[in-house]
């Protein structure tokens, strides 16, 4: 697409609603920021990031493939620690390739809806991560989004692709301090999975309690990639959107996404979307959803289009408090005989035979309740390094996850 | 002194009596064995010492090292020396058994202690989650190992149980009624349903009841007991002459 067509298809979408989720007065915000300093290292970053960060699950040391760290609309450090992978800036990842003609927004649409379009309108800001042809990486890249100003409307362009026969890691914090009162955080991101690479993405949410969320995401993969895609949100959030789609371009390509919810308040509409388009591929989507207040809706979509197919959705919730609600939405379309599609659905409460059970060793109702929940939320991901496993198991199965209060 | 108690305790769920103005006195460094045929409140009787709460108490009391319990929460029952062994518990959904041993108790030694149940395999696995019969029954031991509960209830350990891992079962049970100790030093008690006994050849029972229509029919010693039921059945029991 040219320049102009992206340009043009963003002026006519700028006041198109989205289908899912609230929607957002995109006036209400600012969309000018202070440019922020930049730095060398993620080392050398204010300790306030550093400290948003590790919360976020993103230590940013030298234990990792490289980092980029964007506070408001500046990429403050974009650097690559491993040669096997590239790291860098949009804007210059933009001026080096060649307006990445074959990737920039090729996967999500300028016009599917005004907050893509807002970002298609926007300057370039986001990251950048090439994994090299057959280069492997155990150590994570890890990234931090960071909106660190009042009232902002942040805007992040994210392009990701993993070459033929690569491994890459990525973690993404994105984070607000406490703060910041009020804001809007829009991040589009594309991912294109070539031959036989591997990938996981691992996303965690800590937002303020006025802060929208609206995440538009594209993923391709070709013949035997694979990527697992780990979302968790634990911190309240004004109104958060996402529907991530995926596309099984080539022979078994295979997805697995993985969601983590704990909601307080708020309206959040998650959820992954993927087609399987290509012969023995395989997708899995596991949601997990704790709800004490605020409504979560959890959506699954699977479309079958060629025979042996195989695709299976798992949306469980527990609703605990009156002032909550879990709608959950797991839709399996199948276009073509010879399909395996299934789904599991489940909202309901901490089994009473559970809670007694643990009661009769000694802990208290409020305890038990407590190792219940955190149990109900340690998702089994699979294909992680053990240091992001580990990481993922820190941040859910922090001691403040509770019954309703 | 007993350390339990049970006066004239009448116990109904929904509209079902299960329990008829049960008595049972058991002191301290005693081990006493419960039979009698399904149905008739054997398990009742331990979740209502437990405090279940799904139970309603009609008349009577339970009373623990000399404290009224009848009404008080289960974790409170727990911690003043109640543990009991389940006979089909629930599966613990992502939390781990060697996690749940140091939540139990802190200071127990979580490594010993499965290995004594030879269980080590399943430290790390969810807490009774895709667990056999009788690997269900040596993750209930593991628990109340760490417990360690002045007062042990336990609901069919043997059944499901290879014989292999009987013994083994026997065996945690006799420590934790302190078998190994001189029977003027225990202190600690307990009570086992079992239903043929098997589990009573690796385990020391002091004392048996039968249990019949919610109440105790006869008592006396355990192998004594489970003779006449082998040779008369049960209902051998309602006229014979064991003292109650």
């Amino acid at each position: 697409m040219h320049v102009s067509g992206i340009e043009d298809k963003a002026r006519k979408a700028r006041d198109k609603k989205a289908v899912y989720g609230t929607d957002v007065d995109l006036e209400s915000y600012e969309s000018e920021a202070k440019p922020q300093e930049t730095f060398d290292n993620a080392e050398d970053l204010p300790s306030v990031v550093k400290k948003a960060a590790l919360d976020v699950g993103v230590k940013l040391d030298s234990e990792s493939s490289g980092a980029y760290v964007q506070m408001d609309q500046t990429a403050v450090v974009a650097k690559s620690l491993y040669e096997g992978v590239e790291i860098m800036d949009m804007a210059s990842a933009l001026e080096k390739y060649d307006n990445l003609q074959d990737y920039w927004w090729k996967l999500v649409s300028p016009d599917a809806d005004k907050y893509t379009a807002d970002v298609a309108a926007a300057p370039p800001a986001g990251y950048f991560i090439r994994a090299k042809k057959g280069m492997k990486t155990v150590f994570p890249v890890k990234s931090c989004l960071y909106l660190g100003s009042s009232d902002l409307n942040q805007r992040v362009h994210n392009v990701i692709i993993a070459e033929e026969g690569s491994e890459l890691h990525i973690i993404t914090g994105c984070t607000t301090p406490a703060h910041v009162q009020r804001g809007l955080h829009i991040g589009v991101s594309e991912f294109f999975i070539q031959k036989d690479a591997k990938v996981s993405f691992t996303m965690v949410h800590s937002w303020g309690k006025e802060v929208e969320v609206r995440p538009r995401t594209g993923i391709t993969i070709a013949e035997g990639g694979s990527l697992s895609n780990n979302y968790i949100l634990l911190k309240p959030v004004k109104t958060l959107q996402t529907f991530p789609t995926a596309t099984l371009a080539g022979r078994g390509a295979v997805a697995s996404f993985n969601t983590v919810i704990y909601s307080t308040m708020g309206n959040i509409d998650v959820g992954s979307n993927v087609l399987l388009n290509a012969p023995d591929t395989s997708a899995e989507s596991i949601s997990r959803v704790v709800c004490v207040g605020g409504e979560v809706i959890a959506r699954g979509r699977m479309t079958g289009r060629v025979p042996g197919a195989r695709a299976h959705l798992e949306c469980v919730g527990l609703l605990l408090s009156d002032k909550g609600r879990i709608y959950s939405i797991p839709e399996l379309d199948g276009q073509c005989r010879d399909l395996d599609m299934s789904h599991e659905a489940a909202v309901g409460r901490i089994s009473e035979e559970e809670l007694e059970y643990l009661m009769s060793r000694g802990l208290n109702s409020e305890q038990a309740t407590s190792v219940i929940v955190r149990g109900f939320l340690d998702v089994e991901i699979k294909g992680l390094p053990e240091e992001l496993k580990q990481e993922i198991k820190n941040i859910t199965q922090r001691e403040d996850l509770k019954g309703a209060p | 002194m007993w350390l339990l108690e049970i006066d004239d305790l009448s116990v109904s769920i929904g509209s079902k009596q299960v329990l008829k103005n049960f008595n049972l006195r058991i002191s301290r460094g005693e081990t006493h064995a419960l039979f009698g045929p399904n149905g008739t409140g054997k398990t009742t009787l331990l979740n209502v010492i437990a405090g279940i709460p799904r139970y309603t108490i009609d008349g009577g009391r339970i009373v623990f090292k000399g404290e009224d319990i009848t009404h008080m929460s289960m974790d409170e029952r727990a911690r003043l020396g109640i543990g009991m062994a389940f006979q089909r518990p629930p599966a613990i959904r992502g939390l781990r058994l060697k996690d749940l041993i140091k939540i139990i108790n802190p200071k127990a030694d979580a490594t010993a202690i499965l290995r004594k149940m030879d269980f080590e395999a399943f430290a790390d696995r969810d807490v009774n989650r895709g667990f056999s019969g009788g690997e269900v029954k040596r993750s209930e031991m593991v628990q109340l190992l760490a417990q360690q509960p002045d007062f042990v209830m336990l609901d069919e350990p043997d059944s499901g149980v290879d014989l292999e891992n009987i013994k083994l079962i026997g065996e945690a049970i006799n420590t934790l009624t302190q078998k190994d100790l001189r029977p003027s030093q225990r202190t600690k008690s307990g009570v086992i349903i079992t239903h043929f006994g098997h589990i009573l050849d690796y385990m020391k029972a002091d004392r048996a009841h039968v249990m019949l229509g919610g109440s105790i029919v006869c008592s006396g010693n355990p192998g004594e007991i489970l003779e006449q039921i082998k040779r008369s059945g049960y209902e051998g029991c309602v006229g014979c002459t064991c003292p109650v």
